[in-house]
């Protein structure tokens, strides 16, 4: 057996256990052990699953030998805490949820585990989702494996550095305003965030309700590909979830991009934008226009306005979202309540960390009379125009393509003091959430030793040519493969 | 300030949310540079646009009027702090 | 009848949808259950489940809203009303507001002055109903039960057209009445699953700006409704006449002692924050949907009520009392189509004698003990003189009890009329022969102790005797007085 088990990807490995080399159980065995000793620095993990993970490797061993299992049978992943997990501890990154065990599944969970994947544990998070930097989660921040001083990006850091730092060949992750391919960036790895409604939000603890979808990271296109595959399409449970085939997404890697027409966003390379990170970026859509694709100049005029659109819908739906955390039927509850109100103001104003009160008072306050027109009609306007650009915009190009964040990673506890700093970061990743459209991050360089993400983003249901055109770029170049030292 | 004391103190009541003297000081000034910085929304030339609640323009799918769940009760309250023969308790309710 | 206030009354209406499951889950809505024994993740609000709506409820909502000549909405949309109390588990109630399933209805009731009135139907909405609070039993807590979070409701608006807290009454139990026709609600008020909140106000006569209303919350008998605007009403017109003002308030109406009482309502005002639910997409229903279901409307009671006041010739009072309840229209109209002794005789039993002894045996018309068929079998034995109306009870009495049908029952009691004119002369005969004294007063001109004779005629004929067979043979007897 190698000792190099934990530096596949999950499509090398699915070859090597169809071939026999090793186990699941041995493969198991040796990222859960890696995990054991190095995830104590770097904080990627709220709960490891050891028992039940072999368990499941056992299985999956057991139905490879009898010729059958489903097409992840015996490959190891980890979900981030946002999604439930039956009879598993499922903390969303807060204090709230601290001993709260789900008594269900969610669709993605349920999909991945019919499908043979070995569950490793449950990845720390921003609390609540509510974050980019994973400082807000209640057990602490993660570490970025670049660079223990910063921050892995967020709010899916844990996902993305457990990936990182090779503790499993992909996560699950949610992605709200960037969530996935923010931190995918930072971290040097794949992030997916597909359509809205592409794959289930059931069982996935919702922060904002129109803008939330669950997605992977994973250390190679190919392997979000092979996730996507299994997580997608229609699901009974969810209303939002919408009935539109499911492609073979490996399959259409392969394609050819001549001709692909790929977008570049004039207001993408304004003032804001580190201008190294820039430099990468240039380079990675020179490379795209080398394999034949055709750069376009594209606008977004209303790009601006996708932060404080951002600012005003998903708090507004995280505030009436996060009502059912009372103190009564589930989470934390306040000793020794004097009264209904008391219950109510203690447990939430204990079991809630800052970020999270603030973004509910946000949402409290544009949702209320008097301010409702003037906060959350008006960015529900604002957010059809920026739909509306998107929608131009995807008339003349397939893809469009640009920076993900506008730095590298950042130093832990640099922009905490300034909500407004913490919030700008995602102003390259936040339009596809409004608009719902699918997009994804891919690794294109450094930045003094630290990972830079490419961003491409695609019409609804355009997943398959953002991963072919992402696919092609990993073929020219091999930042995707970059592995932090320590963690080789 | 944007938003004055009163006017978040009002806020925190709306929504429950019970907030020491440190951190009230503090979710004074950082909420006010959240409305501050939203505010920029009312520039937005936005005549006749209509709002939009949804990413997709799809309807509302139905289900079948089936019973299909079993009572997990026990299963369930495991998770609730407190409860008395199956109801959950909370400090008594006045009308 | 000249007050000079007027009063200005618009109801509420929560009708429970009769669904077998949720109205976003599918867990069971039955009646009774043990505390939260059907309370699923969805109806507690769990983290991380999403609504899925039931087609049933949305179904219902158009037949009621084609049944009061509504506009049903091809485009609606649910919202989120947000407020904490420990019975609304998520800390919303998904609700429609902006945009309801149905608008614009109306439906015609007998109005003070005895003329139809017509009343305003601004909207019905669909949202779900939510757990109960039990105060007793826990100290100082109380208890939650969510069994009923999540049950379908339908809230139906109506304008503030109604004038007193009779037609106010008489609006409700019309609904009631099309609800249970429509059978997307059992109306059973004491189970909760219909009840209603009253908004009260009163103004100068003649005026047309509205006076400050008053909310009466959760009313649940007709009774309850009728005293608690009655009372509401006299309160209003005391406060403003000592020269008070009304408060906007909520109220609580307090069946023990009679009275309305305000609700402290220690909380800032409420300010609900409505917005569209993220979660659930608009309602789309199509041209072709409703025709399908305006093709599965019943006859509704006015149209009944006319049909049988048309076809049957029955009063109109009658035909509005057995329109009343679907179940007892189709009874007389089973008996009245099987019977040949008049549509008029059948409403008079279903009334009357059949009314009586399911009310006696605490029963509802499906429970009757008598089909329709056995008492057109009754009625027709009537109508062809083969037994008097008197036995007619008798009988009645003992297909009832089961013993048969009513010609199996006369035959086996000997109960068949006496209409052997002979056989009766010899009787009369006999009852002149062993009364001379009243038949010499009689024949003195006290004619009413004809009376008498034929008493005694019936009781020699054990009330066989057909009765006016012998008054003619008697008057024929003792001559004119």
């Amino acid at each position: 057996m190698s000792q190099d088990l934990h530096t596949l990807t999950l499509t090398q490995l699915a070859a090597g256990l169809g071939n026999g080399d090793y186990s699941s159980v041995q493969l198991t065995e040796a990222l859960l052990a890696r995990i054991a000793s190095l995830d104590k620095t770097l904080n990627a993990f709220v709960t490891v699953t050891a028992d039940a993970a072999l368990a499941a490797a056992r299985r999956a061993d057991e139905s490879r030998a009898a010729g059958k299992g489903g097409v992840l049978n015996g490959l190891p992943v980890v979900h981030k805490d946002i999604f439930c997990t039956r009879g598993v501890l499922t903390t969303c990154g807060s204090r709230m949820l601290e001993n709260f065990v789900a008594p269900y599944d969610a669709t993605i969970v349920e999909r991945l585990n019919a499908a043979g994947a070995v569950v490793l544990g449950k990845t720390n998070m921003d609390e609540f989702a509510m974050g980019s930097s994973n400082e807000t989660s209640y057990f602490g921040p993660v570490r970025n494996p670049w660079d223990l001083e910063r921050s892995p990006g967020g709010s899916s850091g844990g996902s993305a550095a457990a990936v990182a730092a090779r503790f499993a060949p992909a996560a699950t992750g949610t992605d709200t305003g960037g969530s996935i391919r923010q931190p995918a960036a930072l971290t040097g790895t794949v992030g997916l965030k597909p359509t809205y409604g592409r794959v289930s939000r059931y069982g996935m603890i919702a922060f904002a309700s129109s803008l939330d979808q669950a997605g992977v990271i994973t250390r190679s296109t190919e392997d979000a590909a092979l996730l996507l595959g299994v997580m997608a399409g229609l699901d009974e449970r969810d209303s939002t979830s919408i009935d539109h085939p499911v492609p073979d997404y490996v399959d259409a890697l392969s394609g050819p991009i001549d001709g692909l027409r790929v977008g570049v966003v004039r207001q993408h390379f304004d003032a804001g934008l580190d201008e190294k990170c820039a430099a990468a970026v240039r380079e990675a859509l020179a490379v795209l226009e080398a394999r034949g694709a055709v750069l376009t100049e594209v606008d977004l005029p209303n790009l601006d306005l996708s932060v404080p659109t951002y600012y005003v819908v998903a708090p507004a739906e995280c505030s009436s979202n996060l009502s059912r955390f009372d103190g009564i039927r589930f989470g934390h509850r306040a000793d020794n309540p004097e009264d209904l109100l008391d219950l109510y103001c203690r447990s939430r104003g204990e079991g809630f960390g800052a970020e999270v009160k603030r973004r509910i008072m946000t949402g409290t306050y544009v949702l209320s009379a008097g301010y409702y027109d003037a906060y959350y009609l008006k960015a529900q306007q604002v957010r059809q125009l920026i739909a509306d650009d998107f929608k131009k915009a995807f008339a003349e190009v397939d893809v469009i393509a640009g920076p993900t964040s506008p730095t590298p990673a950042f130093k832990l506890g640099d922009k905490t003091d300034d909500p407004i700093t913490m919030y700008l970061n995602d102003i390259y990743t936040i339009g596809a959430n409004l608009a719902g459209l699918p997009a994804l991050s891919t690794p294109c360089g450094f930045v003094e030793g630290l990972p830079v993400g490419l961003h491409l983003v695609g019409p609804h249901f355009g997943e398959a040519a953002l991963l072919r055109c992402s696919h092609h770029y990993e073929q020219e170049t091999d930042w995707h493969t970059a592995c932090p030292e320590s963690y080789r | 300030m944007s938003l004055d004391k009163d006017q978040v103190q009002h806020i925190a009541m709306l929504a429950r949310l019970r907030l020491a003297d440190d951190e009230f000081a503090e979710t004074v000034d950082k909420l006010s540079r959240i409305v501050d910085f939203v505010d920029q929304l009312s520039q937005a030339a936005t005549d006749d646009v209509v709002p939009m609640a949804h990413p997709l323009n799809a309807s509302q799918r139905l289900r079948a009027d089936r019973v299909t769940e079993t009572d997990r009760r026990d299963d369930i309250q495991e998770n609730a702090p407190s409860v008395e023969g199956g109801l959950y308790l909370v400090p008594k309710v006045i009308e | 009848m000249s007050s000079p206030w007027e009063v200005v009354i618009g109801l509420e209406i929560h009708a429970q949808l009769a669904t077998v499951s949720k109205i976003f889950s599918g867990a069971s809505t039955a009646y009774g259950a043990e505390p939260n024994t059907q309370a699923c993740l969805i109806d507690l609000g769990y983290p991380g489940v999403l609504p899925v709506l039931n087609e049933e409820a949305v179904r219902m909502a158009c037949k009621f809203g084609l049944s009061v000549n509504a506009t049903v909405a091809r485009r609606s949309v649910f919202a989120r009303k947000n407020y904490f109390y420990p019975d609304l588990p998520k800390g919303y109630q998904i609700s429609q507001y902006e945009l309801p399933i149905v608008e614009n209805g109306e439906l015609m009731i007998t109005g003070g002055d005895g003329n139809q009135k017509r009343i305003g139907i601004t909207r019905a909405h669909l949202e779900e109903d939510a757990g109960k609070s039990i105060h007793e039993g826990f100290g100082r807590s109380s208890g939650i039960d969510l069994n009923r979070a999540g049950t379908p409701l339908l809230e139906i608006v109506s304008e503030p057209d109604l004038r007193s807290a009779k037609e106010a009454i008489d609006y409700m139990r019309k609904i009631h009445t099309i609800v249970r026709y429509l059978g997307i609600s059992d109306g059973n008020m004491q189970e909760g699953s219909f009840r209603c909140d009253a908004n009260v106000s009163i103004r100068p006569s003649g005026e047309s700006e509205l006076g400050t209303r008053t909310e009466i919350k959760n009313l649940n008998s007709f009774r309850f409704v009728e005293k608690a605007i009655n009372f509401e009403i006299e309160r209003q017109i005391e406060l403003i006449e000592d020269g008070g003002k009304v408060v906007q308030e909520t109220r609580l109406y307090d069946s023990d002692r009679d009275e309305t009482r305000s609700m402290r309502s220690k909380e800032e005002a409420n300010d609900y924050r409505y917005f569209p639910d993220p979660d659930l997409l608009p309602i789309e229903i199509d041209d072709d949907y409703v025709e399908a279901v305006r093709a599965t409307l019943p006859e509704l009671p006015d149209a009944k009520q006319r049909r049988f006041v048309a076809d049957y010739g029955l009063r109109q009072e009658d035909a509005g009392i057995l329109v009343g309840t679907r179940a007892v229209a189709d009874y007389f109209e089973a008996a009245a189509v099987a019977t040949g002794a008049g549509a008029q005789i059948v409403a008079n039993w279903v009334l009357g004698d059949l009314s009586a002894a399911l009310n006696r045996d605490g029963l509802d018309i499906d429970g009757s003990r008598i089909s329709p068929a056995r008492l057109a079998g009754l009625l027709d034995r009537i109508d062809d003189n083969t037994i008097s109306g008197k036995i007619a009870k008798e009988v009645f009495e003992a297909l009832w009890a089961g013993e048969g049908t009513a010609d199996e029952i006369i035959d086996k009691k000997g109960l068949r009329q006496i209409t052997d004119a002979a056989a009766i002369e010899a009787v009369v005969d006999e009852i002149i022969a062993a009364n001379p004294t009243q038949v010499a007063d009689y024949q003195s001109g006290k004619d009413k102790l004809i009376g008498f004779f034929v008493g005694q005629v019936m009781k020699a004929t054990g009330g066989k005797a057909n009765p006016g067979q012998v008054n003619a043979i008697l008057k024929d007897k003792l001559g004119s007085a």
